[in-house]
């Protein structure tokens, strides 16, 4: 095995692990602290594949700011309690169950192809340095680009507007 | 690596998030689920987009190919971050009108 191999697997351990932690846990706070540890897992896999420019936005935007807006909103309604109810195990039964035949589906319909078990992932060229991937954002998707920060603003009038109080 | 490898760790991941949205019933967890699905999806990106450039490596020289793919993940990442500022305003006013957060109490829209 060589150490990209063994750093696949170690990530890929991690990750899943700490889903499952995100998803069984019963304190919130647990939660988004495991699904920090995904994120940071899933930035090593980016990392592993050469795309540093994702990785480093991933860190900043998803562990960085989403995971903190996600902390902020629960230390601030104070939901750090373990208050949920826990009044029927047949939904924890059923949704387990849908999920894992959802993975069991897709699992056998894709384990047999041959086609896909011999195409190897690059792990090298320049895709994903900040320099290409930004000439190409703003030669050719310059347009997507402005339209995405009409949403981020539109995003933001909208926030403040639910969550004004009052009227 | 195989590029299989990778689509059966995003698959996997995917399959949490959406056992986590059918089971937990507070709208912070699922909310965060959701996240999770995004990101395997975009992990599943980048990996094709990897694949995709070895194909063609050998024959071009410093191609471009795949760069689409992981501006289509920044993108993603974009709508990921707009969606979460509406999606937790959204929830603190739910919080404050009805001071919980379950989901359960939120099957009234009929009325």
């Amino acid at each position: 095995m060589t150490v990209s191999e063994i750093l696949f697997w170690f990530l890929s351990a991690l990750a899943i692990a700490g889903a499952l932690m995100m998803v069984v846990g019963k304190n919130p706070v647990y939660s988004v602290l495991w699904l920090v540890v995904v994120f940071f897992a899933i930035s090593g896999h980016y990392i592993l594949l050469n795309a540093q420019f994702l990785a480093i936005v991933n860190i900043i935007v998803y562990a960085g700011a989403i995971m903190v807006l996600f902390l902020f909103v629960i230390m601030l309604m104070n939901l750090n309690a373990e208050n949920e109810p826990q009044k029927n195990r047949w939904m924890w039964l059923a949704g387990s169950v849908s999920g894992g035949t959802l993975l069991l589906v897709l699992v056998a319909a894709l384990r047999t192809s041959e086609l896909l078990a011999v195409q190897k992932v690059s792990e090298g060229g320049e895709t994903g340095l900040i320099k290409t991937l930004g000439s190409v954002l703003f030669k050719d998707y310059v347009l997507p680009f402005e339209v995405s920060s009409i949403l981020f603003l539109s995003a933001m009038v909208g926030a403040v507007v639910i969550g004004k109080k009052g009227d | 690596m195989p590029v299989n490898y990778y689509i059966f760790l995003s698959l996997t991941l995917f399959s949490i998030g959406v056992a986590g949205v059918l089971t937990r019933r507070n709208a912070i967890i699922i909310f965060m689920c959701i996240e999770l699905m995004l990101n395997s999806v975009n992990l599943l990106l980048v990996a094709f987009s990897k694949m995709h450039f070895g194909n063609v490596e050998l024959s071009m020289l410093n191609s471009n190919v795949g760069i689409e793919a992981q501006l289509f993940v920044f993108f993603i990442m974009v709508v990921a971050a707009a969606e979460v500022s509406v999606g937790l305003a959204i929830i603190v006013m739910m919080y404050r009108n009805i001071h919980s957060v379950d989901v359960n109490f939120l099957n009234r829209l009929k009325h």
